[in-house]
């Protein structure tokens, strides 16, 4: 009988350890916040060009992550991308109405991320609004093109 | 011409009577879910083919950790781009190497056990006088071995990925010098979890259930002699580690594949 | 009731790849009695014992016990049936995962919603019956050959079957445990009215235990009658079967090119 319960409580232990890893891949590894569905709001911004943003790039001020880009479509009228975010509840009465949203790349070849930096108004931005002082992402190509132009001139 | 085109024949109708007799094996088996009596039947059978796989899966998902972590250092850093070696190491394990590698790693330490036992239990004729008692042996002896497959190698593939990274870890951070805190942030930012571990889960899910189905079909199908068992077992390792790779990339593609 | 009879073959016949098995066998087991096929080897006497236990579905004809067709029942019938029959295994085949007293449990666990004290009562009693009592701890992994087979003689009876059937009893035993089996089944039978079938080719202690016998061959029933009419019995083959002549009816030759020419004619290089 003991033989059994040994046996039983070696497949507990496993079963745990599996379930714990998978948790783990969940926090630790995809950086999951279990919290962030409920203490969010949305916010708007319409870019000329996105870049290679995509659902799901972070979203920071002053490089610290505050949230994460839940929707990009393209804005029929305007031919602009509408970027739709999800911002951490904390922000909600930091950040001005006159904030800037710039499209921002880690490193040389890292993700493209947004970038919220503050303005002065004293009106802050409320869930659902939309910020209008937005800078394209900047396109490698197009640099390139600029650099070798200026250099022929 | 004629004797290529029976024998041709022959191997199509052998081979659909196989498929056919296996279907019907795993539908008469997969329905008998552990009942009351079954969970200590069970439980034998995890500690079997779960627990007992523990060891060689710790060890070689360390060590795949640690190669991948060294060969992606050495072709990162010429970009200057070190810091993605975080989220290299955790994609190529949970999408791929993780299921697949546990996968062919289960088909030959558990699933060749398994074949190997129940034919040794149909060899001695214990299959038989389990019938002769009136026991079903598809309940009692296949259907238990089934499910503890089924279930175990979904949970040693978790294990895997979790050990995998953490040699990674070690390699990169602890010994070649990658900054810690961008190690986790790159990793957690690329690696998404319904995408990326979900994903990789459900892949070792469909393996689980091919492996083991290979696995105790061989074993309750096969001739009943020393040399049936042996050959049965060399194909529990062959085709179950050709359908985990065929399927490997029919479930990427149409997992991660844009159409 | 007692010359009744319990298991009835009528015109059997069973093919298996292609080779002719059995072509009209009939066969008649009294209740109460040891009646024992007997035959050659490869003649497919422990086919027999599948097809009556519905573990082989005939191709033609019929096989009934009790006058239930063993081959119409449904299978929650047929595993009802075999709860009322019991099966000596050449074997043994004991489940190497359990335990002796496990072993003998097993039928009544499955088949029995007794209490465990009962259980372990009664399998204390059969295991009494066979002399391993003292053997209830250990694995099948640990008994010897004959050992075995007597465990499996106690699972076989543990149920209290009206049927039991032995496949080659004696098959690879001692002296000592060949003459422990024959007093085993002839005390089983005498002690319980079992009624018994012994499919064996061991001669001398099958008809010392049989009340009587049939003898197969080439698929058919040879011959039939009681051990002392089968002694006297005037047809060459049973005769050379019976008194286990190395040669006669049944050739001591594998079908050959004549010797002489075969030593001595032209030499084939391989």
């Amino acid at each position: 009988m003991t033989r059994t319960k040994w046996v039983e409580c070696g497949v507990g232990v496993f079963v745990l350890a599996g379930f714990l890893g998978l948790v783990f891949l969940g926090l630790q590894v995809s950086g999951l916040n279990l919290s962030r569905a409920n203490d969010t709001f949305t916010l708007h911004a319409s870019f000329s060009n996105i870049g290679g943003l995509k659902e799901r790039s972070r979203v920071t001020v002053a490089g610290v992550t505050v949230g994460h880009v839940t929707d990009i479509e393209l804005d029929p009228k305007w031919l602009d991308g509408r970027v739709t975010m999800q911002i951490d509840e904390s922000m909600k009465d930091k950040l001005s109405s006159d904030s800037t949203a710039a499209i921002l790349t880690s490193g040389l070849l890292g993700e493209q991320y947004v970038g919220l930096s503050t303005g002065g108004a004293p009106e802050t931005l409320e869930d659902g609004d939309t910020i209008r002082d937005t800078q394209s992402a900047l396109v490698l190509e197009n640099l390139i093109q600029q650099f070798v132009s200026n250099m022929s001139k | 011409m004629i004797e290529w085109l029976a024998w041709l024949g022959r191997v199509a109708l052998t081979t659909l009577a196989a498929l056919g007799r296996s279907a019907m094996f795993l539908a008469q088996t997969l329905f008998h879910m552990p009942g009351r009596e079954g969970v200590h039947l069970w439980a034998r059978q995890m500690h079997f083919v779960g627990v007992m796989s523990l060891p060689i899966i710790l060890v070689s998902s360390l060590f795949i950790g640690m190669v991948i972590a060294l060969q992606g250092y050495i072709v990162l850093v010429g970009f200057g781009a070190d810091e993605a070696l975080g989220q290299m190491v955790a994609l190529s394990l949970l999408r791929e190497l993780a299921p697949v590698v546990t996968a062919l790693l289960f088909a030959g330490r558990a699933g060749s056990a398994l074949t190997a036992e129940i034919g040794l239990m149909k060899a001695t004729e214990q299959l038989t006088s389990m019938e002769m008692i009136g026991v079903d042996p598809l309940r009692r002896v296949v259907a238990p071995r089934l499910w503890a497959g089924f279930i175990s190698l979904p949970l040693l593939t978790a294990i895997f990925g979790v050990i995998g990274i953490y040699g990674g870890y070690l390699v990169g951070v602890d010994w070649l010098g990658v900054y810690s805190g961008s190690f986790w942030s790159n990793m957690q930012s690329s690696v998404n979890f319904v995408d990326d571990v979900l994903n990789g889960m459900a892949k070792s899910v469909v393996f689980g259930l091919v492996v083991t189905w290979i696995a105790v079909f061989q074993g309750y199908d096969l001739v009943p002699t020393s040399e049936g068992i042996s050959r049965a077992t060399t194909r529990t390792v062959v085709y179950g580690s050709l359908a985990v790779l065929g399927l490997d990339f029919i479930l990427t593609a149409l997992m991660f594949g844009e159409f | 009731m007692t010359d009744s009879t319990l298991v009835r073959v009528e015109d059997l016949h069973f093919t298996r790849a292609g080779r002719a098995i059995f072509s009209g066998v009939d066969l008649e087991i009294p209740r109460g009695r040891i009646t024992a096929i007997m035959g050659p080897s490869g003649t497919g006497k422990t086919t027999l014992l599948k097809l009556i236990g519905g573990q082989l579905v005939p191709d033609r004809g019929r096989v009934s016990i009790a006058d239930e067709d063993v081959h119409r029942l449904s299978r929650r019938a047929l595993f009802d049936m075999r709860r009322r029959m019991g099966m000596l295994f050449q074997s043994g085949a004991l489940f190497s995962d359990l335990s002796v007293f496990e072993n003998v449990a097993f039928p009544l666990r499955v088949h029995t919603d007794l209490p465990e004290r009962m259980i372990r009562d009664l399998v204390l009693i059969k295991l009494q019956a066979v002399g391993l009592r003292g053997a209830r701890d250990l694995s099948p992994a640990e008994l010897s050959g004959g050992m075995t087979r007597r465990v499996a003689l106690a699972r076989a009876i543990a149920l209290d079957p009206e049927l039991i059937m032995y496949d080659e009893p004696f098959v690879g035993q001692d002296p000592i445990s060949m003459g422990v089996l024959v007093k085993l089944i002839r005390e089983l039978n005498h002690a319980f009215r079992m009624t018994a079938v012994v499919v064996s080719h061991d001669i001398k202690e099958t008809l010392s235990i049989a009340d009587y016998v049939y003898v197969i061959s080439d698929g058919r029933v040879m011959a039939h009658g009681t051990p002392t009419s089968l002694d006297t019995e005037v047809d060459a083959r049973v005769s050379q079967f019976i008194h286990g002549q190395p040669d006669g009816p049944v050739p001591f030759h594998y079908p050959a090119a004549d010797f002489a020419s075969d030593i001595l004619g032209t030499r084939e290089v391989p």
